[in-house]
């Protein structure tokens, strides 16, 4: 009887000719090589028997994903020559952003790959289809960063995240991990949920799920009834919020990053977080521009209290991974900043902040994973003592690396920030400067805790020593980010620029 | 008018799927709650292409189904491990990890 009153609405869409969109397959070149990869390393290793060691499989994920990095290059040539542009009927992006995401996720995927190596095989766990998982959700989060409609964004979202719940609980025999995988897999599905009911209702109050088409829309009539949208802007910022760990959705991030194998850790605090933050800029700041003053409010909230929240909760832990997985929050509060910015530069410094931070990450948990010892279990603050003498170039490196991102000068992480907090005070946010900075010196405190207990306390005579093993591989993708951390903290003129011209556009059609 | 029973009804489905999953402790019970606050979605997307006569929530919805049954095939998968593992699939028994 219900239905029997619904008003005839105007006539059904008329089937006119079926037509394909126009696909230039060209302009996702980087996402096919990553996803016909992982197929290819699949299908090679099930087949040749004598390839199914994890060594082949960990140096063809890197030669994968490098290859994906350097198809950019004659993209990003002609980005440059023709100007952004979309494809599959204005659904995908191509633009400065797009590109700029996919090639940090790329050398964070190869050199995640090489940390993992030798873990996977002396774990006795994983095997080819560890690295296809992660290939296949780095490129669920090259589709996010170049979405250009809420459908692929969604659909990134997904292969990006379903692909990471696996690999969180890949460890079967360790029960921390399974733990691990089960809340971040429920967590996840509960954020993803509320992310699409957002998404339903922005479709709802704008008609369409085209980015471009809603930005038009929005610019162009003043909604007499916008509690629709404001209810999904609400909705969208609670699920990208839980993917990019900031508080008060964060309460899953210090149980997983402990319980997770540590290279997953350092995949996921780089893919996972960028890929958010692409989707977070390409979604509030390019799309829904005009409503800023509606949103920059709530991103404001989240920047503060995931900036003190995380670093002071930070201060009282005493298990590495766990310190760095609420440093982890804190940086998220220092992106947010420079999104909250919604401005150019704002966009500009969260971009250099996003890549900084990658590289940063995936280092310091290269070592974390190595200093984890056997079982990959040795990470509380007492375990760490000594170190600085059993294996000094490690505790170096880590050294360096903490110090950046602590934001100490002549590393990147000091120009990363600086960025942040001159773009917050261009927009007018001072005050979220001086928070920011605040942050900084208490997450300083936190680092230098680290550092004391490697250099500067002797391990216990009584305990027996943990056993480490320094595989070259790892060794080989932690020099490389020491020095893409010293040489960006020296020259960060390349990267500055690179993120200058990645700004985000959206094309509607062609 | 008659948009707002669908809505209604999609917004009362959220709010039960969200205290299941807030509420439940045991692993099976939270799947099933997403599982309606993605099916509170699908309503709205389709309600929404409905009245727009736009295609595009309908296409939308379809996605969403094909999403939620990997996720949910990738959940149930973990939920039986800890099974295995502790023969109990109740949320508050799994704390290993504090916090």
């Amino acid at each position: 009887m219900m239905f029997a009153q619904v008003p005839p609405t105007t006539d059904p869409p008329v089937p006119t000719e079926f037509s394909t969109p126009d696909v230039d397959a060209w302009l996702i070149l980087p996402l096919l090589v990553l996803i016909g990869g992982a197929v290819l390393l699949l299908m090679v290793a099930s087949l040749v028997k004598s390839l199914q060691d994890g060594r082949f499989a960990a140096y063809a994920t890197t030669a994968i994903a490098a290859s994906a990095a350097i198809c950019v290059i004659p993209l990003w040539a002609r980005l440059n020559a023709d100007g952004a542009s979309s494809t599959f009927n204005g659904a995908v992006g191509f633009d400065g952003f797009s590109l700029f995401i996919t090639v940090m996720i790329c050398i964070s995927v190869a050199l995640t790959a090489l940390v993992a190596a030798q873990y996977l095989i002396d774990e006795g766990f994983g095997g080819v289809e560890f690295y296809v998982l992660m290939l296949l959700s780095a490129a669920g989060g090259v589709v996010m960063a170049s979405a250009n409609d809420l459908i692929v964004l969604f659909l990134g979202l997904e292969v990006l995240s379903i692909a990471v719940y696996v690999l969180v609980a890949s460890q079967l025999r360790r029960f921390a991990s399974t733990e691990a995988g089960l809340k971040y897999f429920l967590l996840g599905a509960f954020s993803s949920a509320f992310l699409l009911y957002g998404i339903a209702l922005v479709y709802g109050a704008t008609g369409s799920t085209n980015m471009s088409t809603i930005k038009d829309f929005l610019a162009g009539n003043l909604l007499t009834n916008n509690a629709l949208l404001l209810a999904g802007f609400a909705l969208m910022l609670v699920g990208l919020g839980f993917k990019v760990a900031a508080v008060p959705f964060h309460a899953w991030t210090p149980d997983v990053y402990e319980g997770a194998p540590s290279p997953v850790v350092g995949f996921m605090a780089s893919v996972v977080k960028a890929a958010g933050f692409a989707a977070l800029i390409r979604v509030f700041v390019v799309t829904f521009s005009t409503y800023a003053s509606d949103w920059q409010p709530a991103i404001y909230a989240l920047a503060v209290l995931s900036l003190l929240g995380g670093s002071i909760a930070a201060v009282v832990q005493t298990n590495v991974k766990r310190m760095l997985a609420y440093s982890s929050i804190s940086h998220a509060g220092f992106i947010l900043v420079g999104v909250q910015a919604a401005t150019d530069d704002g966009v500009r410094a969260a971009l250099f902040y996003v890549a900084a931070y990658s590289v940063m990450i995936v280092g310091t948990f290269g070592v974390v994973t190595v200093f984890g010892g056997e079982g990959d279990h040795a990470h509380s603050l007492d375990d760490y003592r000594g170190l600085g003498r059993r294996r000094p170039a490690l505790a170096f490196a880590l050294t360096i690396l903490l110090l950046s991102q602590a934001g100490v000068p002549f590393t990147v992480g000091f120009f990363a920030k600086l960025e942040i907090i001159t773009a917050a005070v261009g927009a007018g946010s001072q005050w979220l400067g001086v928070i920011a900075m605040l942050a900084a010196v208490i997450a300083a405190y936190l680092y230098l805790r680290i550092v004391v207990s490697l250099f500067m306390q002797d391990a216990d005579e009584e305990a027996e020593p943990v056993r480490l093993r320094t595989p070259d591989t790892a060794v080989a993708a932690i020099a490389i980010a020491v020095a893409a951390v010293m040489f960006f903290g020296i020259v960060p003129g390349p990267l500055d620029d690179v993120a200058r011209d990645a700004v985000p556009v959206l094309v509607t059609r062609g | 008018m008659v948009l707002n029973q669908f809505l209604l009804l999609a917004a009362a489905l959220f709010c039960i799927g969200v205290y299941g999953v807030l509420a439940r402790r045991n692993g099976v019970m939270v799947l099933m709650s997403v599982e309606l606050i993605l099916n509170a979605v699908n309503i709205n997307l389709v309600a929404f292409a409905a009245f727009t006569n736009s295609i595009a929530g309908e296409v939308f919805a379809l996605f969403v189904i094909a999403i939620a049954a990997a996720e949910v095939g990738v959940g149930l998968a973990i939920v039986l491990l800890i099974y295995r593992n502790r023969k109990s699939i109740d949320l508050t028994e799994v704390d290993l990890l504090k916090g």
